[in-house]
């Protein structure tokens, strides 16, 4: 029964020490102690964010730049495809330019043949001409002395002369 | 090799730590064989010893049979008497107590089974005037939490310096053993019962943690500043289990006096209800003072008795055996002090969030 019946004594000076311990430690120990917890715990989590948001943005740029360059490219295939296009136009229509020129000197020169040709065979002409004259003109003289002789020669030049 | 590494060295350290376990083991042993050596054939009565130690003293014993008298302050009807315990300290002479008597300013007083009594010249106790002197001594249980406060008071505000000191960073040393601890009673104790009003009762809710467990923790040192059963005082939890019926009740808000006069049940039921709703104010924190009463009491006599039975068999063959249990039983009881800390300031603070929940009929 001793054991179970409380002291005044020691139910006094507990209940004082107890709340003297309360007041201290409650103003020296656990209101600095928690509010400095509460701060680092407040510090990390800004922290934690701030680098989320860090990550974020940091994503959020990659994509921007992935875009980017995905644009770049489509425009870099864009103009070498144009230009290409430009390209094989401007090789096509030289070749066309070309076939049609050379067409254009074949023609000039084969109509400068001919007329080269003519050229010539009116000289030729002539030519005969001037050399039947003097044919002529031979037997002309050869005739003068000779009748017969001249027609033999008349008739062996004629055989002679071939055109 | 320096002086500082072979300090370092885990082996020295391993070996040091179970020195100190084996002394704190056999210590007790060792004590008890120096007290009861001279009265060796007096009948030894465990009974005795070990009520004595889980009660009061007026004295405080500090190694062996060193003894620290206390002051006895009595409050009388005629005013108020201060003198030390060593002056109606009960002797041993030839095996025999023999009772010392103090003649005080208004009365005569000595001393029975350590309790100040008013007695005539002769030496004969005067139970009549005895009831009216109050005893508001310094005893071995105020001087014991005293120890064990100015232990707190150390140790946490110079927790709290730290922090000042390494503001922001990470914490270090005694701070980092205890902050865990701290942060268990807020984060696991106060808010997961309390709710979002935690923070004008984390302050109680540590004390109160702390002071049961130092006090816990100094009680299963078996020598000096240690030994005592403070937390296993009746007295004790009386007024932390009335410190709990207090804050809980002056925190009460309507609600939670609503549920227990005016419950939303049949009128009839009443009769039944706001009675055992009444006596439940009172039988809740009853039970936390019982609970610790009990919890620490029974550790210290499982303790005292195992160590007894070596003088019961008066045989120091039985001491390994003793021993082996009393460490056995003193790993239980290291469980114990922070578990019934741990419970005491959880069901408080179950109790204060019960009262200052808000419902949402």
């Amino acid at each position: 029964m001793e054991l179970v019946t409380p002291h005044i004594g020691l139910v006094f000076w507990t209940t004082i020490s107890f709340l003297i311990l309360l007041f201290i430690l409650g103003k020296f120990a656990w209101k600095p102690i928690l509010s400095a917890i509460n701060e680092r715990e407040r510090f990390i989590e800004d922290a934690l964010l701030k680098a989320e948001a860090a990550k974020e943005e940091m994503s959020r740029l990659t994509n921007e730049n992935e875009a980017l360059l995905k644009q770049a490219r489509a425009e870099r295939d864009v103009i070498l495809h144009e230009a290409k296009k430009v390209k094989d136009q401007i090789i096509s229509d030289a070749k066309e330019a070309a076939h049609t020129e050379g067409a254009r000197m074949i023609e000039m020169a084969r109509v400068e043949i001919n007329n080269q040709k003519a050229i010539a065979m009116a000289d030729v002409k002539n030519q005969v001409a001037t050399l039947s004259l003097e044919i002529a003109e031979k037997v002309l003289k050869q005739q003068l002395a000779d009748q017969q002789k001249q027609d033999e020669l008349v008739s062996q030049l004629l055989r002679e002369v071939k055109l | 090799m320096n002086k500082k590494s072979i300090l370092n060295s885990k082996k020295i350290k391993q070996l040091l730590i179970s020195a100190v376990f084996i002394m704190v083991a056999i210590f007790p042993a060792i004590s008890f064989a120096q007290e009861k050596e001279h009265k060796a054939e007096e009948k030894f009565n465990p009974k005795d010893v070990i009520l004595e130690h889980v009660g009061d003293s007026h004295s405080l014993p500090i190694f062996g049979s060193i003894v620290l008298p206390l002051p006895v302050i009595l409050y009388t009807d005629k005013g108020l008497e201060v003198f030390s315990s060593a002056n109606v300290r009960e002797e041993e002479v030839g095996g025999k107590s023999e009772k010392k008597i103090y003649q005080g300013k208004y009365y005569t007083y000595t001393a029975d089974h350590d309790k100040i009594l008013v007695a005539d010249a002769a030496g004969k106790i005067d139970k009549a005037a005895s009831k009216k002197v109050w005893d508001f001594s310094i005893t071995r249980n105020v001087a014991s939490m005293w120890m064990g406060m100015i232990i707190l008071i150390i140790v946490f505000i110079g927790m709290s310096s730290s922090y000042r000191k390494r503001q922001g960073k990470a914490p270090k040393g005694f701070q980092s053993l205890l902050e865990p601890v701290v942060m268990f009673v807020r984060d696991d104790v106060a808010i997961p019962n309390i709710g979002s009003k935690y923070a004008r009762y984390i302050p109680l809710l540590l004390t109160m943690f702390f002071f049961i467990l130092i006090n816990n923790l100094l009680g299963l040192v078996p020598f000096f500043p240690g030994g005592f059963n403070l937390t296993g005082n009746i007295a004790v939890t009386l007024v932390l289990s009335v410190i709990t019926l207090i804050t809980v009740n002056v925190s009460g808000n309507k609600y939670y006096w609503k549920h227990i006069f005016a419950p939303d049940i049949p009128l009839w039921l009443y009769i039944i209800m706001v009675p055992v709703e009444i006596i439940g104010i009172i039988s809740k924190p009853f039970a936390l003072m019982i609970r610790l009463f009990a919890n620490i009491t029974a550790g210290h006599i499982i303790v005292l008795s195992l160590i007894s039975l070596i003088f019961i068999f008066k045989s120091l063959w039985v001491s390994p055996a003793s021993v082996v249990f009393v460490v056995f039983m003193d790993t239980i009881e290291l469980l114990v002090a922070f578990l019934q800390a741990y419970i005491f300031t959880m069901l408080t603070a179950l109790f204060i969030g019960m009262a200052v929940e808000e419902h949402h009929h």
